[in-house]
């Protein structure tokens, strides 16, 4: 608990930030067009039905859509831009549809009397209409203070920092200690903020300026306050590590950090639980500076290679030249272990339906259910199994990868699309099945960092590269079984490695 | 002088208002009195450009209304309308200062005339301080009056201001209100429905239906010669009221104490 609390005070800073910069903007826009709005009769259903379509979008959904939208007009697309749009966006409903039914409600005697002793529009909106109409455009505001502080937490996956940090990477690693906190924090910081909202127009409509100042005093000091601790803190010359979604990925940014920091003596950024493809734009686009992919998912997802009966060097080999000569990326070298895509079935389960091999599942498999993590389905490889084996289940359920162990061992599905590497295979006494037709390609875990970082800090490669080889399969299951089965924390099981191979750290 | 030349008001293709011509001199009260429909109303907001004539215009003292812009006419004439309409978010007297504060007077001097104004239509100027939704209705109307007076305008224009109001309270706020304008000057234009209040406080009465002007005279005139069947129909109800509490007042004198009888 300690160790994550430690966390809070950049995981708050972060969300206030994204939070109050959200919130401020969302407010600059929705008040003069919700006017705006009053004053153009026509403009009224088209401008408040774009805005209750942006809020049915699912709040995670609204932020993910950002990020090609935003690498389609080649702004930075993962960070804090894509969440911070999207909460935007997110904001404006509540306080639009209030500023637009506040100034509508206003009752027309005093629009009348205001226009009898001779106000121009103007005079009338700010002096009548507006003061009338701020309770509920209030109401609105704080509605939507409310909800962007939740929707922040989901700005992690399109990588940014927020309190959302905890909470996905709490769920991946079964810390349950961090998804509290992230709770807790997020809950505690939506209600502060509300709170101050509800104080400072609550003193501004009675007149108490002290109260006013105070209120407004605290809140431009919380929106300045992530602003001063980025200046104070952050040099210029920073270097990022990213991470996909689970422990896997996330021991291994602490182990790349680890290196690069002892090389260079910057201590890398960690952007955390980013989206798989996310991942790789960002370093593409140089916004992260190194992370660990697999081969075979650069080469299915991102090269578009058909991957049935691959050799796993000669894959090695294409990715490399691939990356390097379309997209400057540097692949440092494998890491010695794979991390494949593997069904897998409760061992009872398997023996019972006589299936060892893939091809034995595809004969059984109209009356068996399969679980996947969120982007198996839609994977080259899922359509690769399919096509190879003919392999068609009676029902597939896409559900997050830490939860569908869990599923397969309590029985509710059948099968699952494992990582080879996980500890809960082990754990929960599951059986791989043989891919005896070679349909999933290899998946050699590979260092690649950006152009940026090979040029600026020779060194850090030099670093990653004294990883090559240096963890194979039973290493990384054994560092993985230590977050998953005995609650350990990614970054704690990352130094320890470090400790033991380099002597790093204390 | 206010000259009213052929206004008329049309919303679609319907005519609420039809080529009504009148003139008010200064210092004259002139009640515009007709149904609902009759286009008093739309006459009236057409002086001040609340709302805007369709063809015809007003002019005065001999200056069109449309030289300058709507809010900077309405500066200059006083509204008191049934609703009343305190900005309830304003203390009673930001309500009354509003029409300084619009016309860029100073604070103390605003200050002065706010307390000056609150005296005139028999208000304690310690009230206000308080908000608009502590008063009563009659003490509302009255702060309505200050705020219309504040600004020293030509003209004031009146809608049904007391329609709101209970008998005791019109009555007495009718009485103040002919009060300050004997002593201001005003010229003013009221419309009513109520043929009594038209009668107790007219110089003269303009009678409209279906938008269009039937007859302009004094209450006297139109008593006694009424020009169209509707005139005379309209008073008819005041006159048979008049002639009852006069018997009630004069039956009261005869048996009873001879101090009652000669008072009468």
């Amino acid at each position: 608990m300690r160790e994550q609390l430690a966390l809070l005070p950049e995981y708050l800073a972060a969300h206030l930030q994204l939070t109050l910069a959200a919130l401020f903007v969302g407010l600059a826009i929705s008040i003069p067009l919700g006017v705006l709005v009053t004053r153009v009769a026509w403009l009224e259903r088209p401008v408040l039905a774009v805005a209750s379509v942006v809020q049915t979008i699912p709040s995670l959904a609204l932020l993910a859509v950002m990020v090609p939208l935003l690498a389609a007009l080649r702004l930075r697309s993962i960070g804090f831009l894509p969440a911070f749009l999207g909460l935007v966006l997110y904001s404006l409903l509540p306080i639009l549809r209030n500023t637009v039914t506040g100034i509508r409600g206003v009752d027309p005697a005093y629009v009348e009397a205001a226009r009898g002793v001779g106000m121009t529009p103007r005079q009338q909106l700010l002096r009548v209409e507006l003061p009338l109409a701020m309770p509920v455009i209030i109401a609105g505001v704080r509605t939507a203070t409310v909800w962007t502080v939740g929707a922040a937490t989901l700005s992690t996956p399109v990588g940014a920092t927020s309190l959302g940090n905890y909470i996905f990477s709490g769920l991946q690693t079964r810390n349950f200690d961090a998804v509290f906190v992230g709770c807790a924090a997020a809950a505690a910081l939506a209600l502060a903020l509300d709170g101050l909202v509800r104080v400072l127009a609550g003193s501004v409509e009675r007149r108490r300026w002290s109260r006013v100042v105070v209120a407004g005093g605290t809140l431009c000091a919380l929106a300045a306050w992530p602003a001063v601790a980025a200046v104070s803190s952050g040099s210029a010359d920073r270097i990022v590590v990213g991470s996909k979604t689970f422990t896997e990925q996330y021991i291994l940014a602490e182990i790349l950090s680890g290196r690069i920091e002892a090389r260079t003596g910057i201590r890398p950024t960690a952007a955390q639980s980013l989206g798989s493809s996310v991942v790789f734009d960002a370093l593409r686009s140089g916004e992260i500076d190194a992370y660990v992919d697999y081969s075979g998912t650069i080469w299915a997802t991102v090269m578009h290679r058909d991957s049935v009966g691959i050799d796993r060097s000669k894959v090695l080999d294409e990715v490399g030249t691939y990356l390097r000569e379309t997209h400057g990326i540097v692949l440092v070298c494998a890491l010695g272990f794979e991390n494949t895509y593997a069904l897998a079935m409760r061992r009872a389960r398997a023996a019972e339906l006589r299936v060892r091999t893939v091809s034995d599942l595809a004969r059984a498999a109209s009356t068996l259910s399969i679980g996947g993590d969120y982007e198996f389905f839609g994977r080259p490889e899922w359509a690769a199994l399919e096509s190879v084996y003919g392999l068609e289940p009676a029902s597939r359920r896409s559900m997050d990868a830490s939860l569908m162990y869990q599923a397969v061992a309590a029985g509710e599905v059948d099968v699952i699309s494992a990582f080879s590497t996980d500890g809960r295979i082990a754990a929960l006494d599951l059986v791989v099945l043989d891919d005896d037709k070679g349909a999933i390609p290899p998946y050699d875990a590979i260092i690649l960092a950006s152009a940026r970082l090979a040029a600026r800090h020779p060194e850090a490669i030099e670093a990653l590269r004294e990883l090559c080889g240096a963890i194979d399969g039973d290493a990384m299951r054994a560092m993985n079984m230590a977050v998953d089965r005995d609650h350990e924390s990614p970054e704690k099981v990352g130094r320890r490695f470090l400790a033991e191979r380099f002597g790093d750290g204390s | 002088m206010i000259e009213l030349r052929e206004l008329t008001k049309r919303y679609g293709g319907t005519a609420v208002v039809r080529k009504v011509s009148l003139t008010v001199d200064k210092g004259e009260l002139v009640v515009l009195v007709g149904g609902s429909g009759s286009g008093k109303t739309t006459t009236l907001k057409m002086i001040n450009r609340l709302v805007e004539p369709t063809s015809g215009e007003v002019l005065i003292d001999g200056e069109p209304t449309t030289v300058v812009p709507g809010h900077v006419l309405r500066r200059k004439i006083g509204y008191v309308f049934q609703k009343i309409g305190l900005f309830p978010h304003m203390s009673v007297a930001d309500n009354v200062a509003t029409p300084l504060v619009l016309a860029g007077w100073e604070k103390e001097r605003i200050d002065a005339r706010v307390a000056e104004m609150l005296e005139l239509v028999d208000l304690d100027p310690s009230i206000g301080t308080r908000s608009p939704r502590e008063l009563s209705g009659g003490q509302q109307q009255r702060v309505g009056f200050a705020r219309a007076l504040a600004a020293e305008p030509r003209l004031m224009l009146l809608d049904e201001p007391f329609g709101a109001l209970d008998p005791v309270t019109r009555d007495k706020l009718q009485q103040s209100f002919l009060a300050i304008r004997r002593k201001l000057g005003l010229t003013a234009i009221f419309v009513t429905h109520d043929m009594i209040e038209a009668l107790l406080i007219a110089d003269r009465i303009c009678v409209m239906r279906d938008g269009e002007i039937l007859q302009i005279g004094t209450p006297r005139e139109l008593l006694e010669a009424p020009k169209d069947p509707y005139v005379e129909q309209l008073f008819e109800m005041p006159r048979r009221q008049a002639h009852v509490v006069a018997r009630l007042v004069g039956g009261a004198g005869e048996g009873r104490a001879p101090g009652a009888g000669a008072a009468s």
